[in-house]
């Protein structure tokens, strides 16, 4: 399966990943070399096989709808690291 | 239910140096002590936790330069996690890990302590809020004596992708301990803890295990909660217990299992006392080996000390049969699609605005912005994996890769459920090779995820693995016995791997450097 540079830069945008020259070249190669394994799998057929997303037979579970954190939203944001008060801040999005 | 200390067979070669041990207890060299004799000297009084946590802290500050097993040491949470122990204990109190110094992998959020996950990107995080496993081990009156290293965001089979540095395997310091949980792994190897936690989602518990000489355990999925443990790969990730012995195992699932409802994937069940379950007896029960697991690229060593386990248990009453997992050789493509899938989902909150590292220029748009801090903030297996799996979740690949790897996980989940209908455990080596060297694979990501080619499988069928020490190679590095049981009969497998423990001695060798002489390293 050959990968070029215009895919790995068309996923890296896709996965918000800024990548340097040398890491661009050297992905495009462990891509190519990863997925020429991962060709295995065609040769399987696996015609009316249904897939496994999850292993385990659980209904999604409920609860009811209360307030259960501590109100501290401060603590909540303590970690951003750039904001004012409990708002965090970004770079500029509308023109 | 613990046993106290190790029971060795009469006439057993070194059973006088594990029962003088039991009674004077060597404070220099805490890798001589098991959760089991540390509990029956804490219980009688003949030693205090502060003097057990003072003895291991002693030794971290010893041995922690040359092997940097450890992140962070949380030394004066231990200290009064010691004090509230020796309170408890003055007070007529036991418990399975009371007063028992461990190391959590830092993948666990802990209250008020940095959690990393070895990633640049969470530098300087440090969360409002405990993991469950965290609170759990706290509540057992556990002494946390700090956070363990580990592959960047559990990516790796080495510990050499960590952002922090490398941690070095106790056994020779010029070898990996294993990954993703090396430093979990390595910690107790070494004696800075008598036991830790970590996670598994392709064998991260039970690799570093077998290349570290320990037992570890990967429970089933959903066995034991995961809130509060950083997410690698959702429908994968399990936590679970390292120590020496399968007993000392058994007494950390039983406080770190159960319910929890702020996991949506932890299953409402009981939990059993595996305590109970370790009777010593294998008698008529079915060992299943799979053919698969014993071909090419398995090491001679391997393999000759897997057979011989697998004899030691058929001495003991246990019926051996020959068992088909024809999907085996599948299993690592599956693994890394749906790995890799998930985890470029899961990443993709390290976005440099809630917590964690932010890097931007003048004038940097949003997603500038987010490409900035995501290429400053995560190391190159992360990167590889994140685009992998967007790659395989793309438009025009989903079908041909993500859906295939889904469909073929159902094959590998059908080859388990038909194999025990023939027998009760599945008997295999942990990992074909015993541990590498440092540097050996990391050029080579294909070669590294192949390190875990026998562990993978049991992480896509959702199963309780659990590797316990079975031999020694040439070299004098520890190797790994797997077994595998139903989903949730963990104690079927702990029972076999008690039962062998009982029936040799691997777990009592200790590496050099436990004897508290410091090891010949070039750091």
């Amino acid at each position: 399966m050959p990968v070029s540079l215009k895919d790995v830069d068309h996923i890296a945008l896709l996965a918000r990943l800024g990548l340097t020259d040398g890491e661009r070249a050297a992905l495009r190669d462990d891509l190519e070399s990863i997925l020429g394994y991962i060709g295995k799998l065609e040769t399987l057929d696996t015609t009316g096989i249904e897939a496994t997303a999850h292993v385990i037979d659980l209904e999604t579970p409920l609860r009811d709808d209360v307030v259960r954190n501590p109100e501290d939203a401060d603590a909540m944001v303590g970690n951003a690291p750039d904001r004012d008060r409990t708002y965090l801040r970004v770079p500029k999005i509308i023109e | 239910m613990i046993r106290n200390g190790p029971r060795l067979r009469p006439g057993a070669g070194s059973s006088g140096r594990a029962s003088s041990r039991k009674t004077s207890m060597n404070l220099s060299d805490p890798a001589s002590f098991t959760i089991a004799t540390a509990r029956s000297a804490l219980d009688r009084r003949e030693l205090s936790a502060t003097e057990l946590t003072r003895a291991v802290l002693d030794r971290v500050a010893r041995i922690e330069p040359t092997l940097h097993a450890l992140l962070a040491v949380t030394e004066s949470r231990a200290l009064a996690d010691a004090a509230a122990a020796d309170a408890r204990l003055g007070r007529g109190e036991s418990g399975a890990l009371l007063g028992i110094p461990v190391v959590l992998k830092d993948i666990f959020a802990t209250r008020g302590i940095p959690t990393t996950c070895a990633s640049r990107i969470l530098e300087g995080f440090v969360p409002p809020y405990d993991s469950d496993a965290a609170e759990r081990l706290a509540r057992a009156g556990s002494v946390l004596i700090g956070k363990a290293n580990l592959d960047e965001f559990a990516m790796g089979s080495s510990n050499e992708n960590s952002a922090y540095g490398i941690t070095r395997n106790p056994w020779d310091p010029e070898r990996v301990p294993g990954g993703s949980s090396g430093g979990s792994a390595a910690a107790v190897a070494a004696g800075e803890c008598l036991a830790s936690l970590g996670t598994d989602t392709g064998g991260s518990i039970r690799l570093p295990a077998s290349y570290c000489g320990l037992v570890g355990l990967k429970p089933t999925y959903g066995r034991v909660s995961r809130y509060g443990v950083i997410a690698y790969a959702s429908s994968l990730d399990q936590v679970g217990p390292f120590a020496w012995t399968v007993a000392d195992v058994a007494a950390v699932l039983g406080v770190i299992a159960g319910h929890d409802p702020r996991d949506s994937t932890s299953v409402p069940r009981p939990v059993p006392d595996y305590g109970a379950a370790l009777t010593g007896d294998v008698r008529g029960l079915r060992i299943g080996i799979p053919r698969e697991y014993f071909a090419d690229g398995i090491a001679p060593d391997v393999e000759r000390a897997t057979r011989d386990a697998i004899g030691v248990l058929e001495g003991s009453g246990a019926r051996i049969v020959e068992i088909g997992l024809p999907h085996t050789e599948y299993a690592i493509a599956t693994y890394y699609l749906v790995a890799t899938a998930e985890a470029s989902s899961n990443l993709a909150r390290y976005d440099g605005v809630r917590f964690g590292l932010r890097r931007a220029s003048a004038g940097d748009s949003l997603v500038d912005m987010y490409r900035h801090t995501r290429d400053a903030g995560f190391g190159a297996e992360v990167k590889r994996r994140i685009l992998l799996g967007t790659y395989a979740l793309s438009a025009g690949y989903y079908d041909a890769y993500y859906l295939k790897a889904l469909q073929v996980r159902t094959l590998i989940r059908r080859d388990f459920l038909q194999a025990f209908e023939h027998c009760d455990v599945i008997a295999a080596p942990t990992a074909p090779t015993t541990a590498f060297r440092l540097g050996e694979k990391v050029s080579d990501p294909l070669a590294m995820y192949l390190s875990d080619i026998f562990t993978t499988s049991v992480n896509l069928a959702g199963l309780p693995g659990l590797s316990v020490p079975c031999g020694f190679d040439r070299d004098g590095l520890p190797i790994g016995l797997q077994l595998i049981a139903p989903a949730f009969a963990e104690e079927t497998a702990l029972r076999v791997g008690d039962a062998y423990q009982r029936a040799t001695q691997w777990h009592l060798r200790r590496p050099a450097e436990s004897t508290g002489n410091a090891p010949g390293t070039t750091a």
